[in-house]
């Protein structure tokens, strides 16, 4: 049986690590969460306060949208980690044509 | 490399099962080859929207975005997707520790809470219709609409029946390097889900209810 163990020879050292790296990575990850709570919250009370002009309120939002979701790709769908290198390629590959589409879909309707 | 096959304990589980053998590196690597192509899709209906939001016949006196988008329902909506994506996290992350049921419990939220949104989104869509006509025929505004929403909602419920499919399949299983890289991308799906609701409730509604 092929099972290349790439811990150590005392396979409790490499649990406590492992325990301890878990405990910390759901950590930044309940920190994530309550970060999105936030904006969301903010992105809401924005719009529903109704004091805000449209020209501030609009790009503001859409920015908390766009933090909001650079939280959920790194630590919820852990971007962050190593070996994430193709999977960056091709997310952002889809996020420049996004603003491409977008771009060209917003500015043939200007006339 | 390790084997498919193999019987695991908590010790001997590899710190990313989702990546340890070779059909799980291709799932991985094809997985995010679909999230790019997914988010190529969901910007050209973002972008339609757009451009025809609030279009309808002239003098027709048809609902626009204004008038029939709600606050405190979209809130409701997020609030679910939002915690569902958080429980998915928990899930993998027991996964992450061998820990086969308390990842099927924190799936079996997720499912529970992915149900309550599309819950939301059909009393929703019906509201609309009946109460504003505001549907997918009566003008380009509604189509552009029910097609870009309609669409997240068709991935809510691929991805609720995805995930279902799964725990049903594998509960006599346990935990191995088989299934285990199945729920890890079903969960990267469904946060995928969460990242295209977040421009959804920002563009289409709170933009939609700014003016």
């Amino acid at each position: 049986m092929v099972n290349q163990q790439l811990n150590s020879a005392n396979p409790r050292v490499d649990i406590e690590y492992r325990r301890k790296k878990s405990a910390e990575e759901m950590r930044y990850q309940i920190v994530s969460f309550s970060m999105m709570l936030f904006l969301t919250l903010i992105a809401f009370a924005t719009v529903g306060l109704k004091g805000f002009d449209h020209w501030f309120a609009v790009p503001f939002i859409l920015l908390l949208a766009v933090v909001q979701v650079i939280f959920q790709l790194f630590y919820f769908m852990h971007m962050n980690k190593k070996g994430h290198e193709a999977p960056s390629l091709f997310l952002f590959t889809g996020v420049l044509a996004a603003f491409l589409i977008v771009w060209t879909f917003s500015t043939i309707i200007w006339w | 490399m390790m084997q498919i096959e193999e019987k695991f304990t908590f010790e001997t589980w590899p710190a990313s099962p989702e990546k340890a053998t070779l059909e799980a590196k291709n799932k991985f690597l094809g997985f995010w080859l679909f999230l790019g192509g997914e988010t190529v899709l969901f910007a050209s209906l973002f972008a339609t929207y757009l451009a025809l939001k609030n279009r309808v016949p002239e003098n027709s006196h048809m609902a626009l975005a204004k008038d029939i988008f709600e606050l405190p329902l979209t809130f409701v909506a997020t609030m679910l997707l939002l915690t569902s994506s958080l429980t998915s996290v928990y899930a993998i992350y027991h996964m992450k520790n061998f820990a086969f049921k308390k990842m099927y419990l924190w799936f079996g939220i997720t499912i529970l809470l992915g149900a309550g949104f599309l819950g939301l989104e059909v009393y929703e869509f019906n509201h609309y219709v009946h109460k504003f006509h505001h549907t997918f025929t009566s003008s380009a505004f509604g189509s552009a609409f029910y097609t870009l929403v309609g669409f997240h909602g068709g991935h809510v419920a691929f991805g609720l029946l995805w995930i279902l499919t799964l725990m049903i399949r594998n509960a006599k299983r346990g935990l191995n390097l088989y299934n285990a890289p199945k729920f890890y991308v079903a969960s990267l799906y469904w946060h995928f889900i969460d990242v295209v609701w977040v421009f959804i409730f920002t563009v289409v509604y709170l933009m939609g209810m700014v003016g």
